[in-house]
């Protein structure tokens, strides 16, 4: 499963990256929510793995710590008290949140910096922090809510899928500390199967709209939920029931960047060869004539009066 | 443990965490094992995804556990034994029990004496003045072949079967809602589901920790499971058991090696001051069958110590001395437990402290007395890595630690300890693994060995009585100390001590010329243990673990063949690295395993055999002998007899502080015989004043005390908070992560407020019940956000039988507090 | 006196022979200047962004980092610059009826036949586009650019607007630039404009040839020239 520099397939604000010669398979993270118990272990395995440095906050009256995702912080268990209107039944959502790993990224759409974010083959949507300049066109461009953007170096930061850990053969640190294995890492496929079993068993315990939430609008997702409720994701702490790069994204980076450029090089090129060749406005001295009278016949009628 | 030991013969999980993938049920009540044991959670985890197990969890919160439950039933914290006795009587009446089990393997059929019998709540024999019973009553009516009279028909209206119908009468599915504020129907669910495992092919196991154990009868609410599971025929069989979820990483080795005031190791008894000779200690506890042919396994009391004493004092300890019985001390009271200590402790009488690896400030009852006990010592010693609020009792923080420094008269020394991470040694876990690990670490600083500083100060106290002679030097100076370095013994030298070797040459009984074990050779089993002083072990359960071939516990073979959970390779498991305890009751009268697809062992017509350590002689006949070999019965306890405190049966019994009162008996407080300090009876509350039924418990980003100096956790879970029903929230006033104020006739603390659907007010008894549940993981010390813990209310009362504290069941109040002020 | 209505209270005939016309204080120049350099270094920052072929315009800053914090605080330094022209220029700028004409025979103008077009104040129509077309732009972008600013106003609205807001910036920024060019050309197409940016005066031939009206009010209210000649050096008394 290793994989390293050459096996980039994407770019951020590089066209026509060179494809590499090999296609790794496809992995994914695959996030069972309906085994998750919440116990953030793989919240502390990511601070630890990470060495990240979260901020010990106050407690606003939920279980969720910190409140949000973080520059220090790349994944959150969010939690969700939903009343099933069919049974009456409580039933606690516990979802970890974090980077979905986008198969079609809105954060490397956006991003304006060449190599700041990076996919490779297999489906990893890197950060390159050395490339990043804060601007947060990521967090704008991710359907997600997902990229955070640091105070302290102004670098966005989010889960890397233990990229460094998986180009060694190692599974990411979330999946390896989750103690009920609500956490599965390996290539998508194996995934998919393994998610469509728990499927099967959760609509044997009665979960008819059991599914696995591997969204199609942004090309399928690299890290994807198995869903009791997959027909409500936005139960699951408003899990996006539809996400897809918004329009508005692909508006701002695709016609209007290319649009606007030809706009301004046609402008600016058009005024520079009209500044050239077209006969310019000049003043003659016949309107300076004019002028000298027009004053001289003002200052004489001043005198006057 | 003390309601399993009454019930099976042994008091630990009967299972292993392993086994629990094989169950068809599980029921994790009086416990949050996903919040609490998230690691070992995840075998209930593989049953649900590999069996189709289904997981049913009963608390008076909504929590972790039962958020991937498949259902989920509200109960009142205190009121369990109701619940369990109404399932013990549904499944009776709704004829799921597994008869074949119940008539063979239990003690359903044994006659009791005709005095015995209950009204109003108690039992036969109480005394009200000494909050004790006369026990005399509640036992087997004996035969004149001096053993117990039975009835296998069940027809007798005296045998245990038919006391236990009459029993649970009262407990019907309205009475449990009553009690319980448990919805029928949802009790009723339970029921049904609990009811299909009493076939002999679908097991529940049962995972429970201190929701049952934290209450002034927590006995007995474990023995009402017990109980249940031995009419479902759950015992001793793949995927069910009683599975007893011990705490602390190492507590269930503690228990082991007889870390309470009253044991020794491996269970063997502290004697009382009554019992002044060897022989009188020896016969109260050398037990005779009480059915033919029975093992009565305890009848090898005097093997195993005597050869404690042999490890104790070694060449001292001989059979003209009595193996030097009389340097044991002797108890003049039950024991002495934590609450009683710090009672003493309070009262001038203990001057000097040791606190290893403890923070009593903060995990016991009653802060404010806890304080007080610790200003009357003039030294308290803290063995610990950390500084711990209990090292810091006498330090003002503001409201959090609001006492008056320059009063306190205590000296206090912090000597810097290396915590497990650091240390080599076995960990004991709950399924009695004992598990070699190593140091993952070097001890920072000028950290020691808990077993470094002990060895120091004992090698110096030894000198000061070989200089200066005392009272009673003998025991002290006599100490069989071996070890290479005597300042600083090292765990193996312990480990192998433990296991214990021979100092003779050990025979087989049954051949008296087959040598077992040569001089000085490490055992390999307890059966090779002697009377005669040829060997010597320090703990008689884990002899095994260190044998000639190594240490059995460094074993790390993950094969596990058929994948029978039993891991037979894996460390040692304790007794003889059986897995499974009373195994032999996987199989029906004949030897035949009830469920052949979750086979264990096998009667193969000449001896025992399978995946596991058969729990029986390997030849023992399985029509003759029983399978609860620890018992002189040979048979479970449906009734334990005199062995538990507060009756043979479990009874309905409210908490110290109850909102409604004990609709039995409403003259009864608590648990009649639970023994209370005359100070602290003054300190219980009443509804009127304190409305609210208040629970404590942990969380899973913390561990007690000590995480909250771990800036990791103290992120995850940054600070003190209580948790309340949105209706209560509504009714005081309270907003979402707004600060209240909480306080009980004890004491007082402030708290976030977490609001939430997951605490619903019940109704118990026609009144509204609400429950406020408190965490208990802050403190003043450390990288979290200064809070408190449940403790500075909590009251100063434990079990009948051992003297938990009762943590989960107390009354409180609330209201809206003002925001902190910025300091 | 009355307000004028084709010119400010200060401009006046600066010399009769030959004639030349103060058209801006020294400090409305640095204010112009301040103000055209802010848009200049935003444009080169904001394009830097805008498309991967001109990220290399970090460069000019320093890299990307600094692009990133800086073009912000420069767009700050623009809309208080531009505050400052706009306050004294806004009056001028007021559409006329001729400016109606004007635009309608702008062929005129491009053909060399700006006889052919009424007499203009000091602006002409096109100068007036541009003057709006800047104020409206530069209140678009310093909106759209601070709900995108990161570095301080990363919460101030929801990623949704966030995204509007990128793209009305990015559509504003483009629109800008075009003016900007358009105000250049026009600078430079009409020879003798620059001089007014740059100097302060113009020609008395420019003026009459292109703002008329404004030559006429200004010489209309000259004042009896000091003995000598030269400008005085001195604004004219109130
Ligand atoms: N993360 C973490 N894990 C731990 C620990 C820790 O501090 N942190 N501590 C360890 C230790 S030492 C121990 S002893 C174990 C304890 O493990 P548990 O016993 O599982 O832990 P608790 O949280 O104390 O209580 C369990 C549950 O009992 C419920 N409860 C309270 N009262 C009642 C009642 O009357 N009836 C019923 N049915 N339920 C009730 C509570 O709501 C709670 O959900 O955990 C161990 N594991
Ligand atoms: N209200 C309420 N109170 C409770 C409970 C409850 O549920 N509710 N639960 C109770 C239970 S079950 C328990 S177990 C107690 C826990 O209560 P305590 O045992 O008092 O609490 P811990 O924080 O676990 O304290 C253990 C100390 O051991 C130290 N330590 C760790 N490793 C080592 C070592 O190797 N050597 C030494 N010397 N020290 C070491 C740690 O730093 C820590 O300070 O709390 C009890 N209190
Ligand atoms: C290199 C760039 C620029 C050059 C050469 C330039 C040149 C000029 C000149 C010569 C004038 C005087 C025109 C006149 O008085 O008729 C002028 C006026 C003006 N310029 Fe610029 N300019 C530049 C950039 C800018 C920029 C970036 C802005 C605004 C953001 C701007 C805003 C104005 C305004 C508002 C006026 C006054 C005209 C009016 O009010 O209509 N200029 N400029
Ligand atoms: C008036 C105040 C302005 C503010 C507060 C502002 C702020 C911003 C911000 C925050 C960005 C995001 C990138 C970054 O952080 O650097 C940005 C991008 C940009 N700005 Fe501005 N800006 C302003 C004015 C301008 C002006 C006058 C121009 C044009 C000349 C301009 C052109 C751009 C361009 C082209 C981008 C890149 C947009 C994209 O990539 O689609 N900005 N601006
Ligand atoms: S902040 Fe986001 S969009 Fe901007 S450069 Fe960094 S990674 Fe790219
Ligand atoms: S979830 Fe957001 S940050 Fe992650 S790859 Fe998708 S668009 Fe990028
Ligand atoms: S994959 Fe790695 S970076 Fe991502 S959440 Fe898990 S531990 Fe954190
Ligand atoms: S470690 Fe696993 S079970 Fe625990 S919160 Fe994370 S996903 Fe859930
Ligand atoms: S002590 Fe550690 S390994 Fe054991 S259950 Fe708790 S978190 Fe898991
Ligand atoms: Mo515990």
């Amino acid at each position: 499963m290793g994989f390293d520099a050459r096996d980039v397939v994407r770019i951020s604000a590089t066209p026509d990256v060179p494809q590499p010669t090999r296609q790794l398979d496809k992995v994914a993270k695959l996030i069972d929510v309906s085994k998750c118990i919440g116990c953030k272990a793989c919240q502390s395995a990511c601070i630890e793995w990470n060495d990240t440095k979260p901020a010990v906050e106050d407690n606003v009256g939920t279980y969720e710590n910190p409140h949000d995702l973080t520059p220090e912080m790349f994944t959150l268990m969010r939690f969700s008290e939903w009343v099933n209107p069919e049974t009456d039944n409580l039933e606690w959502l516990i979802r970890k949140d974090g980077c979905m790993h986008c198969e079609d990224p809105g954060c490397l759409k956006a991003c304006p910096a060449p190599g700041a974010i990076v996919q490779y083959s297999n489906g990893i949507v890197d950060f390159i922090h050395e490339n990043c300049i804060g601007c947060g066109y990521c967090v704008t461009g991710c359907p997600f809510d997902i990229p955070r953007i640091s105070k302290v170096d102004h670098r966005s930061y989010k889960c890397t899928l233990c990229s460094d850990r998986v180009a060694v053969g190692q599974g990411p640190a979330c999946a390896k500390a989750c103690p009920t294995q609500a956490i599965v890492f390996g290539t998508k496929d194996d995934m998919i199967a393994h998610a469509n079993s728990r499927v099967e068993d959760l609509k044997s315990r009665g979960y008819d709209q059991a599914g696995i939430y591997d969204p199609p609008g942004v090309g399928g997702t690299h890290v994807f939920y198995v869903l009791h409720h997959a027909d409500k994701p936005s139960i699951y702490s408003n899990l996006p029931d539809n996400p897809r790069i918004s329009p508005i994204v692909e508006g701002w980076k695709g016609v209007t960047k290319t649009a606007g450029m030809a706009v301004m090089g046609i402008a600016a090129a058009g005024a520079a060869l009209a500044g050239f060749f077209m006969r310019p406005n000049r003043v003659d001295e016949h309107d300076e004539v004019e002028a000298e009278e027009l004053v001289e016949a003002e200052d004489h009628s001043r005198r006057e009066s | 443990m003390s309601s399993l030991g009454p019930t099976f013969g042994r008091g630990a999980m009967t299972n292993s965490w392993t086994d629990i993938k094989n169950t068809d049920l599980v029921i994790v009540m009086g416990g949050n094992a996903a919040e609490a044991h998230p690691c070992g959670f995840k075998w209930v985890t593989e049953a649900k995804a590999h069996r189709g197990a289904k997981l049913i969890v009963v608390d008076p919160r909504y929590n972790r556990t039962a958020s991937v439950s498949d259902f989920y039933a509200p109960i009142r914290p205190g009121s369990d034994i109701a619940f369990l006795m109404g399932v013990i009587r549904w499944c009776i009446e709704n004829d799921k029990v597994q008869w074949d089990y119940v008539k063979n393997f239990t003690n359903a059929s044994y006659l009791i004496k005709d005095e015995f019998g209950w009204s109003d709540g108690l039992f036969t024999g109480y005394d009200e003045e000494k909050r004790d019973y006369d026990k005399a009553s509640w036992d087997y009516k004996i035969g004149d072949d001096g053993f117990a009279q039975v009835d296998t028909t069940l027809q007798d209206p005296r045998c245990v079967w038919n006391l236990l119908k009459a029993h649970v009468d009262v407990y019907t599915p309205e009475f449990v809602e009553r009690i319980c504020g448990t919805p029928k129907d949802k009790f009723l669910h339970i029921c049904e589901m609990i009811g299909e495992c009493s076939t002999p092919t679908k097991t529940m196991t049962s995972m429970y920790a201190l929701g049952w154990t934290q209450h002034s009868k927590g006995s007995q609410n474990i023995r009402g499971m017990a109980m249940l599971q031995l009419i479902l025929g759950n015992i001793g069989v793949r995927g069910g058991g009683m599975n007893a979820l011990r705490g602390h990483s190492n507590i269930q080795g503690l228990t082991d090696i007889g870390l309470m005031s009253n044991l020794i190791p491996g269970y063997l008894n502290i004697p009382t001051e009554k019992e002044t000779d060897w022989e009188t200690y020896l016969s109260t506890r050398t037990f005779k069958p009480l059915r033919p042919n029975q093992t009565s396994y305890w009848q090898n009391y005097p093997n195993f110590m005597v050869s404690f004493m042999k490890a104790m004092w070694g060449d001292t300890a001989t059979e003209e001395n009595d193996w030097a019985y009389h340097y044991l001390p002797k108890l003049d009271v039950p024991n002495y437990d934590i609450l009683r200590m710090f009672e003493l402790m309070k009262h001038g009488q203990i001057n000097y402290y040791f606190c290893q690896g403890f923070n009593p400030l903060l995990s016991f009852p009653n802060r404010g007395k806890v304080t007080d006990a610790l200003s009357k010592l003039k030294m308290l010693v803290v063995m610990d890595p950390l500084e711990t609020e209990t090292a810091h009792f006498w330090e003002n923080h503001g409201i959090h630690n609001d006492v008056d420094t320059a009063s306190i008269q205590t000296e206090v020394l912090e000597l810097p300890t290396t915590c497990f991470a650091e240390d080599e040694g076995a960990l004991v876990n709950s399924g009695r693994w004992l598990q070699w690990h190593w140091p993952g670490a070097t001890p920072p600083g000028e950290a020691k060995h808990d077993t470094w500083i002990m060895a120091q100060i004992w090698t110096r106290v030894r000198q000061l009585y070989l200089d200066e002679g005392g009272v009673f030097p003998d025991p002290i100076v006599n100490l069989n100390w071996e070890y290479a370095d005597p300042g600083d013994p090292k765990a193996d030298e312990l480990a192998r001590e433990m296991n214990g070797r021979a100092l003779g040459t050990v025979y087989d009984p049954a051949d008296p010329t087959k040598v077992l074990a040569d001089p000085g050779k490490q055992l390999s089993s307890f059966g090779q243990l002697r009377a005669d002083g040829s060997t010597m072990a320090g703990c008689w359960i884990y002899t095994g673990s260190w044998t000639e071939d190594g240490n059995m516990m460094a074993r790390r073979d993950n094969n596990d063949p058929d994948s029978t959970g039993a891991y037979q390779n894996w460390a040692f498991s304790w007794p003889a690295n059986r897995r499974i305890l009373y195994n032999r009751a996987s199989c029906d009268l004949q030897g035949k395993p009830w469920d052949p697809s979750r086979k264990l062992i096998e009667w193969t017509g000449e001896k025992w055999e399978g995946y596991d350590v058969p729990d029986i002689a390997p030849t023992a006949k399985p029509e003759d002998v029983g399978p609860f070999i620890m018992n002189p019965e040979g048979a479970s306890r449906l009734f334990t007899r005199g062995m538990m405190r507060d009756g043979p049966f479990p009874i309905h019994m409210e908490p110290f502080e109850s909102p409604i009162a004990n609709v039995f008996n409403p003259k009864i407080k608590g648990n009649p015989v639970a023994r209370v300090f005359a100070d602290d009876a003054e300190d219980f509350a009443t509804s009127e004043e304190f409305p609210l039924v208040a629970t404590s418990y942990r969380l899973t980003e913390h561990f007690h005390y000590w995480t909250k100096h771990n800036p990791v956790n103290a992120t995850l879970q940054p600070q003190f908070f209580v948790e309340i029903s949105e209706e209560l929230a509504a009714e005081r006033g309270i907003s979402l992560g707004g600060r209240v104020r909480v306080w009980s006739k004890r004491g007082e603390v402030w708290a976030k407020a977490v609001v939430t659907k997951r605490i619903r007010p019940l109704t118990v008894d026609g009144k509204t019940v609400h429950v406020v549940g408190i965490p208990l993981h802050w403190g003043f010390m450390g990288a979290a956000k200064k809070g408190f813990g449940p403790n500075s209310l909590t009251p100063f009362v434990g079990d009948a039988n051992v003297e938990t504290p009762e943590f989960k069941a107390f009354l409180v109040n609330i209201e809206p507090a003002a925001e902190e002020p910025v300091a | 006196m009355p307000r004028p209505l084709y010119s400010e209270k200060g401009d006046h005939i600066e010399s009769k022979a030959p004639v030349r016309v103060s058209r801006y204080r020294g400090i409305t120049r640095l204010n112009h200047w301040v103000t055209a350099c802010s848009l200049i270094l935003l444009l080169l920052s904001g394009l830097a962004l805008f498309h991967p072929s001109l990220f290399f315009l970090t460069g000019l800053f320093g890299g990307g980092q600094t692009t990133r914090w800086l073009h912000p605080f420069i767009g700050i330094l623009l809309f208080f610059s531009f505050l400052l022209l706009f306050l004294q220029l806004w009056r001028l700028n007021l559409p006329k009826p001729e400016d109606a004409t004007w635009v309608a025979n702008i062929d005129e103008m491009v053909k060399g036949n700006e006889e052919k077009l009424p007499e203009l104040g000091k602006y002409n129509a096109g100068q007036k586009f541009i003057f709006w077309a800047m104020s409206g732009l530069i209140v678009v972008l310093i909106v759209s650019g601070v709900m995108i600013w990161e570095q301080f106003f990363d919460g101030l609205v929801s990623i949704q607007t966030r995204r509007v807001a990128v793209l009305v910036h990015a559509l504003a920024a483009v629109s800008i630039i075009l003016v900007f060019i358009l105000h250049v050309f026009a600078a430079i197409w009409t020879r003798g404009t620059i001089s007014a940016m740059t100097r302060g005066s113009v020609t008395g031939g420019w003026a009459w040839k292109h703002h008329r009206k404004w030559l006429r009010e200004v010489a209309e209210r000259q004042k009896p020239a000091p003995s000598g000649t030269g400008p005085s050096g001195k604004e004219p008394a109130e």
